[in-house]
């Protein structure tokens, strides 16, 4: 095929197989955030991607600081920056649920332009302080390179990174949902709120604590971004509808939807721009996936949720 | 003419302030700003046109088209095809590798028109292409969507996907569409000179003339049992069905309607600004259309056509001086209007002017005909 | 008491002389130099501010001490990062023209407008800057996308245009002059290089999905297989914006292509570089040709990612001659230290020195005066990157450099072309 030997087939297979996992870690780290928040309260939040971004410039300001006044501990700072990405971008997220989401639960479609117009501030907050001119972090020495099991195969270490990180993610999310008091809590009150308020949940701070969460993990998902791509102010903007798409299509509420979601997409949108070009790549799986959504609209796995 | 008097014009109320717009736009505008100022008023204008048909989806059908922009720029690019290849006559194109066809084919290295280009050579055929195939395409989103019942959040995102995809199939096929350059340098049509001073004028009119005719059409939809209808369902969908209407239907032929309109809004964009490019396409251009149908009141058509200029105005006057603060205006004009002015410029019209000019009017009735009283009517 | 007029001169000519050797040798050498200083001061005044009327015929904003131009780039949006190079060089180039006089005793002033990266706007704004405003002449655009959706707008209202981008050429107005460079002078004598310094047979081409790339990779293409009797192993575009370059890379370890020739732009370039590195590309193992990477560039992308790596450009401002050290420092004590300066920013520097010389060869501000004067041939300006001609098909005769990245992010030049004659309509391809 193609003019591939067989050992090349397989290394193709291994090396376009790992693109597909590290595609996958990255959709996942992105939708997980919003799945959380979409099925906890069926808000959309647009600004998602500037919650990203937020992650994305504490990596950088993280690097320029040790850089410039602890350069012996190079190598250690990334580990730090992510946890305080998340809470950071936790924090951001609190507040903003405090300010603006809470007066508009009953109202999807206004709380989907309320968080474009928050996206917008966002990202003129991003210009003004960091400049419009896109930043990269210094990435320590050992997340740079590939390994080699074999000649012919690079495996990308930021690629095992990220996917170590969204697996990590992904196992607390698990655990804290559902092995946790807080996660109890929190999955009463998706099942039924009215319930939950009379049983003595107070739903208003779960609700808080939820989309802080949510946006925490936005912020984990921007921290490795700067694996791979620039931090600039638009960013968040280039992965939006990607990560909508994903949420939607998985079934919102659902985090296997979600991880089953991420992972077919990924695949699929690698094993294309292999064979197909990069642009058409793209095109056909966002097609296939609205197909598939206009034939069966509740995604892959729907989850049991009282309609608000 | 008592039905044109109530259901197109809308009774007393509904026509005072389509004279009003009508008079704004036709007289005040023309006699106040210069060619190239009233140049950009008529582009505001034909974003007026998306508004308003978000105006009837969103507002009274509750249908949140985050991709209004898809059918803007299907009708602005049918539009430009038809413009382009009268552009592109032999003589004209005689210094190009290959004459007669469109100068960005020509430097894609393509030899012979594509044949999805063939039928736009006839003006007919163009004019139909413009109102037709958006809303064919929003007929197969629509049915596909409404008959499961997907609605809502699910609905706004899918159509948001749908303008990024056409973005990227746009762009990306440079030999067919121009790429991100889009369809530029458009002469003339039918042999007449779009570009020169007259012709602007011309062009601003026919597009004022042409919105005025939709919001009145838009008024005669729903004023009829279909108006209350769509009213009904977009608060109490269920209700609704359980009377036996068939709700997507409803929903599919409203959608199509704001389709068919934000194409004409497309196809006039083309002809004053002279050239269509994707950027007018993708997400970003569709929600601020929601914006300006938002500022303006999503429930009022001709508030629709007040908050796109007022935005528009805005951006233009705003991003010359402080392009940093602007953006932040516009981000608090999102929030505010969710939070604080649901109703955008029509709702304050209603809190604190409503009050003054009907007193005014009564004033003005009970000086001429005195002792008959004015009943107050729902306003459209 | 009027005397006759000849028997004052005759009178008056003995006294003067008398006069004049009576005084001393200083004081006459003082009458001499304060007489001569006299005359040239009335003779310049007169000969450095030609009336208004006179170059100004066609109603622009020109006063007797004030010409007005406009400045036309993307000060917010996507293009702000790569533009603010060229902003920055206009302003430097026109700032030291009017330190030293202006042009016809004329100051610039500069109307600013920002296309916001999107087309329709500076459409817009160069309708407003021509109708409204009436410049003089136009010094922006970036992308060709920009340049494109001016190009009638300046046909129309017949506005000059100084662009300063290297782009894919085919195309050649009245009303522009492009001092960048156009696709033939960067992709020939760039793979002419490669294929002789590095034996390079086989190559793999890859770009953005959009004009440019697409272009020159055709011209490269044909070059590669007619010329210089290579091959081409794989040609690929990514979709403008794109970040995932993971296939691609695959792809390119498979076919072990000579030489990877790259026109990525914009924010893929960072991730596409970043995941080079990641995978174990570096400018050690293989050998890479990128035709869109500048300083402005390397500098959000990292050196660190692009070390050993070569772009083909006409400018780098490691280049070491008295004037570029010199243009450096002032734009650096103008801008800070930290601005980078690019090939587009160098560019951009051009545009008004060489506007000047057409204006001032011409002794008009009118356009078709100013063209004539382009095209006449006779423009040359000694630049930043050395000397550059300006020719009668309105681009620049320049020379072609590769660079070798650094990981500072600065380049070391190592090779120069000849002079290349700008040819935006190349036969055969």
């Amino acid at each position: 095929m193609g003019g591939y030997s067989i050992s090349d087939l397989w290394s193709i297979l291994v090396m376009q197989g790992f693109s597909g996992l590290s595609l996958f870690s990255v959709l996942l780290l992105m939708a997980l955030g919003l799945a959380i928040i979409f099925g906890q309260m069926g808000v959309i939040n647009m600004a998602h991607g500037e919650f990203m971004t937020i992650g994305a410039y504490t990596i950088y300001m993280f690097s320029k600081v040790t850089q410039q006044y602890f350069p012996s501990l190079m190598p250690y700072y990334f580990v730090v920056a992510i946890f305080a990405a998340f809470g950071i971008a936790f924090a951001a997220g609190y507040l903003v649920e405090f300010l603006l989401i809470r007066h508009l639960y009953k109202r999807p479609l206004d709380t989907l332009l309320a968080t474009w117009g928050l996206s917008l501030i966002m990202q003129q907050i991003f210009r003004t302080v960091f400049g419009a001119r896109e930043v990269s972090a210094t990435l320590p020495d050992w997340l740079m390179g590939a390994w080699k099991p074999t000649p012919d195969i690079d495996i990308p270490l930021n690629g095992l990174f990220v996917m170590a990180i969204s697996l990590v993610v992904t196992a607390a999310v698990v655990l804290f949902l559902y092995r946790s008091s807080w996660g109890l809590k929190v999955r009463a009150t998706t099942q039924n709120r009215i319930m939950a308020g009379s049983v003595g949940i107070n739903t208003k701070k779960i609700d808080r604590v939820t989309f802080a969460m949510g946006c925490g993990i936005a912020g984990i998902a921007g921290a490795t971004f700067t694996t791979i791509a620039s931090t600039g102010p638009t960013s968040g903007s280039l992965y939006i509808v990607d990560t909508f798409l994903v949420v939607v299509f998985g079934g919102a509420g659902s985090v296997i939807g979600t991880v089953a979601s991420a992972f077919s997409i990924a695949q699929a949108q690698s094993i294309l721009t292999f064979f197909l070009t990069n642009a058409m790549g793209k095109v056909v799986t966002l097609m296939t996936i609205i197909i598939i959504l206009m034939i069966r609209p509740e995604g892959l796995f729907r989850s049991k949720v009282r309609k608000h | 003419m008592n039905t044109f008097y109530t259901r197109w014009l809308g009774g007393k109320k509904g026509a005072i302030e389509l004279a009003v717009l009508a008079v704004f736009i036709l007289v005040v505008m023309p006699l106040w700003l210069d060619i190239f100022r009233l140049n950009l008023v008529g582009k505001y204008l034909t974003y007026a046109f998306a508004a308003v048909g978000l105006v009837m989806v969103w507002g009274y059908g509750g249908i949140l088209s985050l991709g209004q922009g898809v059918f803007f720029g299907i009708g602005g690019y049918c539009m430009a095809m038809f413009l382009k290849l009268e552009a592109s006559d032999p003589i004209s194109t005689a210094h190009q590798t290959t004459p007669g066809i469109p100068d960005f084919m020509d430097w894609n290295q393509i030899t012979h028109l594509p044949l999805i280009w063939e039928p736009f050579h006839s003006l007919t055929f163009s004019l139909f292409a413009v109102i037709l195939v958006p809303i064919l395409l929003a007929y197969i989103i629509s049915t596909a969507m409404f008959k499961r019942r997907v609605g809502g959040v699910y609905f706004s995102i899918i159509t948001q996907a749908i303008a990024a995809i056409l973005t990227i199939l746009v762009v990306g096929q440079q030999g067919l569409t121009g790429g991100i350059n889009g369809i530029t340098d458009l002469k003339t049509i039918h042999g007449w000179n779009i570009n020169t001073d007259s012709a602007k004028y011309i062009l601003y009119f026919t597009s004022g003339i042409l919105l005025l005719g939709v919001i009145m059409l838009c008024r005669f939809i729903l004023s009829s049992k279909f108006g209350r209808l769509l009213l009904a369902m977009r608060d109490k969908e269920d209700r609704v069905r359980f009377s036996g209407y068939d709700v997507a239907n409803f929903k599919i032929f409203t959608f199509s309607v704001g389709a068919a309109i934000s194409a004409i809004g497309g196809a006039m964009f083309t002809l004053q600004v002279g050239f269509m490019s994707p950027s007018l396409i993708g997400i970003v251009p569709s929600i601020e259309m929601v914006i300006f149908a938002a500022i303006g009141g999503r429930m009022s058509l001709i508030g629709a056509v007040y908050g796109t200029l007022l935005v528009n105005y805005g951006k233009s006057a705003f991003s010359e001086s402080f392009p940093s603060l602007w953006l932040f205006l516009m981000g608090s004009m999102f929030i505010g209007v969710v939070m604080f002015f649901p109703n955008g410029l029509a709702g304050l019209y209603d809190v604190y002017m409503k009050k003054w000019v009907e007193k005014l009017a009564m004033k003005v009735k009970k000086i001429a005909v005195p002792g008959k009283l004015n009943s107050v009517k729902t306003e459209l | 008491m009027s005397r006759n007029k000849s028997m004052l001169a005759a009178d008056d000519r003995t006294d003067l002389t008398r006069k004049v050797s009576a005084l001393s040798l200083r004081t006459r050498a003082v009458l001499a130099v304060a007489g001569t200083l006299l005359i040239t001061f009335t003779a310049n005044s007169f000969a450095a501010e030609p009336a208004t009327s006179a170059v100004d015929t066609t109603h622009l904003a020109v006063t007797d001490k004030v010409v007005t131009v406009g400045q036309l780039h993307s000060a917010t949006g996507t293009m702000a990062i790569s533009e603010t190079g060229a902003i920055e060089a206009e302003r430097l180039a026109i700032s030291q023209i009017n330190a030293s006089g202006g042009i016809l005793g004329r100051q610039i002033k500069i109307i600013q407008e920002d296309g916001a990266s999107d087309w329709p706007t500076f459409a817009e704004k160069a309708k407003k800057l021509l109708e409204e405003n009436h410049v003089a002449a136009i010094f922006g655009c970036w992308t060709s996308a920009s340049r494109k959706a001016v190009l009638p707008v300046l046909e129309r209202d017949n506005g000059l245009l100084y662009y300063p981008t290297f782009y894919e050429g085919l195309e050649q107005s009245k009303n522009v002059v492009y001092t960048g460079q156009e696709a033939t002078q960067q992709v020939f004598a760039g793979l002419d290089w490669v294929a002789k310094e590095k034996h390079a047979k086989t190559f793999y081409l890859i770009g953005s999905d959009y004009i440019w790339p697409r272009t020159t990779m055709k011209l490269a293409r044909k070059y590669i297989e007619t010329v210089l009797h290579g091959s081409v192993v794989g040609e690929e575009y990514a979709a403008l914006g794109s970040t995932d370059f993971g296939s691609t890379i695959n792809k390119i370890r498979l076919k072990k292509p000579d030489v990877i020739y790259a026109a990525v732009v914009g924010g893929s370039n960072v991730s596409w570089f970043k995941q080079l590195k990641a995978a174990g590309i570096n400018g050690k193992n293989h050998t890479l040709l990128t035709l869109s990477v500048t300083e402005d560039e390397a500098h959000g992308i990292g050196g660190e990612n692009l070390a050993g790596f070569y772009s083909a450009m006409k400018y780098f401002q490691s280049l070491d001659t008295p004037e570029n050290k010199d243009f450096v420092k002032k734009f650096k004590a103008k801008w800070g230290a930290d601005a980078p300066i690019g090939d587009v920013t160098q560019a951009a520097y051009e545009g008004p020195w060489l506007w000047k010389k057409a204006v001032e060869m011409a002794g008009s501000f009118d356009t078709d005066k100013v063209v004539k004067a382009e095209e006449s041939g006779k423009i040359t300006f000694d630049a930043p990157e050395g000397m550059v001609y300006l020719e009668p098909n309105h681009h620049l005769k320049t020379r072609l450099r590769i660079g070798e990245w650094r990981t500072d992010g600065q380049a070391d030049i190592v090779y120069t072309s000849d002079y290349i004659m700008p040819n935006p309509f190349p036969k055969g391809y």
